[in-house]
């Protein structure tokens, strides 16, 4: 009878999984298992795929001259970019908790960036900080200082696409915020009593009281930084004055000097540029693997900080 | 028990990959012509194109006289569709009839895939005179021996230059070699107080607009590929010459740092804002849709136009430049073929057609009879890219299984040779042969 209770409860929960399972089984892990299949073969997407000996694989490995440097670039972004944004929404999510007045209209404000679309806050970017004609050169210039070629120039591009990051911190921002507002105020009070510094109410109080959405800013984080496509494309592009609707894409990727070239550019440029489907599937294997060993070595880390283990 | 079973379920999946792999895209080679021409086309045909706003319009306007001309035809026009949108739809299965691609460069995966079908037996049947057609645009519209597509229109490169800031200079013509453009382009270069560029006489960076090594290509008879589609660059001298003049031309404006600060501050290409309709630069190289553009962003500049500049030793082949353009092709999946083929044959052998969209569009039309119509508008700018259209040392980058990689994997060279970073030029070129043969060998699956 028990067994009979359990096993209609399995069921039913099994019904009211399906539509999800179905999903995931149809858009994940269908073309996943297609995409390693692919990868072992030379395919052009329209003609049946050719197995060609390990040959994606060894070009991956041994023979693609730009894997190294869109793989070096996507890393720096990865390394930079997400703490640099994590630290800047931290920083700005406390700012705003301590701000007495007119809280409503500074929380908006840090949050509105976060809803430009962002082709559109890459090209403003872009001439903001045009180094002949935009006004953060001009203004440096006022003050003495030769600004760099930020878009333009191979060492300050990605530095500038930091700063474009940052201007859109409002994702993570207003989650920090709230998990912030969320931390009992009686564990200060306790560690005040306690005589605890500032410094030591964050580590052993904040941070662990945040840890799920220090996590979850992490992850995603880190998975963005990984597929980074659109702004660097953008940049570039415009950056060369050519934003064209209609021009194809693969050519303009990674300017000046390739040193916005992603992983998951180069990616696409092989697909649909090379028309080398197959090896674009062994890349894309590759950066789903790497994407799941960097969240479980992240979750692994970050369990070290959730409330449970600290206290 | 458990891991029993999960072992059973990995052979079970990729047995259904390579099931799905074995059953996915087509063997087939495509819908082929009837044995005769039906005396009237009916039925509906899905045309896919990537012009927007007002190109759109000027694409529906020839849908329209197509559709009163065969009034049991209904187009379905979906504009706005880039090539990847067109390829990913044509392997899925999607029923395209007629597309129409902005990049010769897809002609080699779109012939070798099979997306768009072999025109052959349409050409043969209905006798389409190709002489009407010049050798160049033939030969980027197919792709080993391989005609899946037609050429719906031209863009042709040449020299553009402002008469008034050549004139001040003391010049009437203008250069007619690269020593010619080199000292023209020296004179011409006025420098502020502060030692950075003011205005340029010609800007020798690669990346800077429509420069490109496929548009310097025709001055020195410069070759991309080898008949079996191998790399030709190291073993053509053509690319030493032209690298040469521009390393030489960079250093006698002021080297690389100069002009990238000067090229930070470009205005947007095809906005009013570009460098040579603002004066900024005094000559160009720049395809015929800039007339366009100045008769409508910079109605009152006094420019020419002319071939561009022959390499020293190549003089021979002045008048001729680079050509590439729009191509059309009926989709493996299309259910109508003899109503795409007529729509297809319309757009690209008919003359009215080809005039109206030449005018409408500002590009070149591919037949000699629309370029030399009356009805075509042709002001003397217009006139000089359709003689280079037409001259027999025109040249364009030949199609290839791996699209434009071979173009990409040379500018990434070019990038650190103009910025000064490579020593040994014949190196580099030996590498970008190897990279570019490694990419061939893998596309073919070898």
């Amino acid at each position: 009878m028990a067994s009979a209770i359990r096993r209609r409860r399995t069921w039913t929960a099994f019904a009211f999984l399906a539509p999800s399972l179905l999903g995931m089984i149809i858009f994940f892990v269908f073309p996943l298992i297609m995409t390693v299949f692919y990868s072992f073969t030379a395919f052009d997407l329209s003609n049946p795929p050719r197995w060609n000996n390990f040959a994606n694989w060894k070009f991956l490995f041994g023979g693609d001259p730009l894997i190294g440097q869109a793989a070096l670039n996507t890393l720096w972004f990865v390394a930079i970019l997400v703490p640099v944004r994590i630290a800047g929404a931290m920083l700005v999510a406390w700012a705003l908790t301590r701000a007495r007045r007119s809280s409503g209209a500074l929380r908006t404000l840090y949050y509105l960036p976060a809803l430009v679309p962002p082709v559109a806050s890459t090209i403003a970017f872009v001439f903001l900080l045009n180094p002949a004609t935009g006004p953060v050169n001009r203004l440096l210039a006022a003050v003495g200082i030769e600004g760099p070629g930020w878009f333009t120039d191979p060492s300050w591009s990605k530095p500038a696409l930091v700063m474009l990051g940052l201007w859109v911190l409002g994702d993570i921002m207003v989650i920090f915020l709230a998990a912030l507002l969320d931390v009992p105020t009686e564990q200060y009070e306790a560690a005040e009593l306690d005589g605890a510094n500032g410094l030591q109410r964050f580590r052993h109080i904040t941070i662990p009281n945040m840890a799920p959405v220090l996590l979850f800013a992490a992850i995603t984080g880190v998975i963005a930084a990984l597929q980074y496509f659109t702004e660097p494309a953008v940049a570039s592009s415009t950056a060369m004055g050519k934003s064209a609707v209609g021009a194809g894409t693969s050519t303009l990727l990674g300017w000046p000097d390739n040193s916005t070239l992603t992983y998951g550019q180069l990616l696409y440029s092989k697909a649909f540029g090379a028309n080398l489907f197959g090896y674009a599937s062994a890349m894309a294997v590759v950066l789903f693997v790497v994407a799941g060993i960097v969240t479980a070595v992240l979750l692994r880390r970050f369990s070290s900080f959730s409330p449970e283990v600290a206290s | 028990m458990r891991s029993r079973r999960a072992l059973l379920v990995v052979p079970a999946l990729v047995s259904l990959a390579l099931a799905t792999a074995s059953c996915s895209g087509s063997t087939s080679d495509g819908p082929t012509a009837a044995a005769s021409a039906p005396a009237t086309v009916s039925g509906t045909i899905q045309f896919w194109h990537f012009f927007t706003d007002r190109e759109a319009d000027v694409i529906q306007s020839v849908v329209d006289d197509f559709e009163a001309a065969n009034p049991g035809v209904k187009v379905v026009v979906k504009s706005g569709q880039d090539d990847q949108k067109m390829r990913q739809a044509i392997s899925a299965g999607q029923p395209i009839d007629v597309g129409l691609s902005y990049s010769t460069d897809q002609v080699g995966p779109l012939c070798s895939s099979g997306d768009f079908t072999d025109l052959a037996s349409f050409i043969t049947r209905d006798k389409v005179d190709l002489t009407q057609i010049p050798p160049t645009v033939l030969g980027y519209t197919e792709y080993a021996g391989k005609r899946c597509t037609m050429p719906a229109l031209a863009d042709v490169y040449g020299l553009y230059y402002n008469k008034k800031m050549l004139a001040d200079a003391g010049y009437t013509e203008p250069p007619k070699t690269l020593a010619e453009l080199t000292d023209m382009a020296v004179k011409l270069t006025t420098f502020k107080e502060d030692g950075s560029i003011d205005t340029l006489g010609f800007m020798p960076l690669l990346g800077y607009y429509e420069n490109a090594e496929a548009h310097w290509a025709p001055s020195a008879d410069a070759q991309w590929l080898n008949d079996d589609g191998t790399s030709a660059i190291s073993s053509s001298p053509g690319w030493t010459t032209l690298l040469n003049w521009q390393k030489d031309l960079i250093a006698k404006l002021g080297g690389y740092d100069k002009l990238a600060k000067f090229q930070a501050g470009l205005g947007e290409e095809f906005s009013a804002q570009n460098d040579f309709q603002t004066g900024r630069v005094a000559m160009n190289l720049d395809g015929e849709y800039r007339t366009a553009f100045i008769a409508d962003q910079a109605k009152d500049l006094d420019y020419g136009t002319a071939p561009f500049p022959s390499a020293e030793g190549f003089e021979n082949t002045y008048g001729g430049g680079y050509i590439t353009g729009n191509i059309v092709g009926i989709g493996k999946g299309s259910t109508n073929p003899e109503a795409a083929w007529a729509f297809i044959k319309y757009l690209t052998t008919d003359t009215a057609a080809q005039v109206k969209l030449s005018n409408g569009l500002k590009n070149v039309p591919t037949m000699h009879d629309a370029i030399t119509s009356p009805d075509l508008e042709v002001s003397p700018q217009f006139q000089t890219f359709l003689d280079i259209f037409e001259n027999e040392h025109s040249s364009t980058t030949p199609p290839s299984g791996i699209g434009a990689e071979y173009q990409t994997i040379f500018g990434t060279h070019t990038a650190k040779w103009q910025q000064g970073d490579v020593d040994d030029l014949g190196a580099m070129l030996k590498t970008v042969d190897s990279e570019i043969d490694a990419a061939v060998k893998l596309q073919a699956g070898s």
